[in-house]
């Protein structure tokens, strides 16, 4: 199941070559997982609002930004009560290193063109996450806290999917 | 007379109040709850943000504008009769409409 997460999101991140794990994804390394797909949106909208000129990129960049840190404050006030420590995982490890890759590719770009391959990337980026949302983490969850936070999670990122979408289309 | 009229005007004022009602209309995982199926001018209406994140109920036509902390309220009194579809600033995708009877 975890292989599946791992292929879709390394493939929405134009990534070829993948890192595998066998097995369904333990409530540990689930924590880590939905905690590293915030921080790698923060990351994204922290490069956006660095680099981007306009005003809708950078208002839509503010929101992932505050959105996530408030999902990602309450999954480590969550793990600090449950007693959890995340567990790093092949999964987040592929996230990562597929998010520093397009870091450094968005890096290159300017005006329009970072512009639109920032928000083009938000919407494939949120849908591969609502996907593994859905289809794996939210099932494989046991504790039921950690569920009901990725299921708000997954209500978030299904809006957000949308938001960048609107914002996308003005751009075509 | 004066105070016939006083009296009629009090009488009224309380009819009136009385008359208004409240509801409360429930922010919860990124989605407005129903809004209220027979709403009039001078109801109110509690914006009930459940979610950890900030929303809004913003109108459309600028009639209203409440920001709402996560996990916060906002009461606001409802205007005109018509329809005023209504969404949230900070995440468009969340959207409504009130309908507002005279």
């Amino acid at each position: 199941m975890i292989r599946n997460i791992v292929i879709g999101a390394l493939l929405a991140l134009g990534m070829s070559s993948v890192a595998v794990a066998a097995d369904a994804p333990t409530d540990p390394q689930i924590a880590h997982i939905a905690y590293t797909a915030g921080q790698i949106d923060i990351a994204a909208a922290e490069q956006a609002i660095k680099k981007s000129k306009n005003a809708d990129i950078v208002a839509f960049a503010r929101q992932m930004e505050e959105d996530h840190k408030a999902v990602n404050d309450q999954a480590l006030a969550l793990v600090k009560k449950l007693g959890v420590t995340p567990e790093d995982n092949p999964t987040s490890q592929a996230l990562s290193k597929a998010a520093t890759d397009k870091l450094a590719e968005f890096d290159k770009l300017d005006g329009a063109a970072f512009d639109k391959a920032y928000i083009d990337n938000e919407v494939a980026y949120h849908k591969t996450v609502n996907e593994a949302l859905s289809s794996t983490l939210i099932p494989a969850a046991q504790n039921a806290d950690l569920k009901a936070l990725l299921q708000q999670g997954l209500a978030l990122f299904t809006e957000h999917q949308k938001h960048a979408a609107m914002v996308a289309a003005s751009f075509k | 007379m004066k105070t016939v009229i006083l009296a009629l005007a009090l009488v009224a004022a309380a009819t009136l109040s009385a008359a208004a009602t409240e509801y409360t209309v429930a922010i919860d995982k990124m989605k407005f709850g129903p809004v209220p199926v027979t709403l009039h001018p001078g109801d109110t209406i509690v914006w009930q943000n459940n979610d950890i994140l900030r929303h809004t109920a913003t109108a459309r036509d600028k009639s209203f504008d409440l920001d709402l902390p996560a996990r916060s309220s906002a009461r606001m009194t409802v205007g005109a009769a018509g329809n005023v579809p209504f969404y949230c600033k900070l995440h468009p995708g969340m959207t409504g409409t009130l309908v507002i009877s005279p």
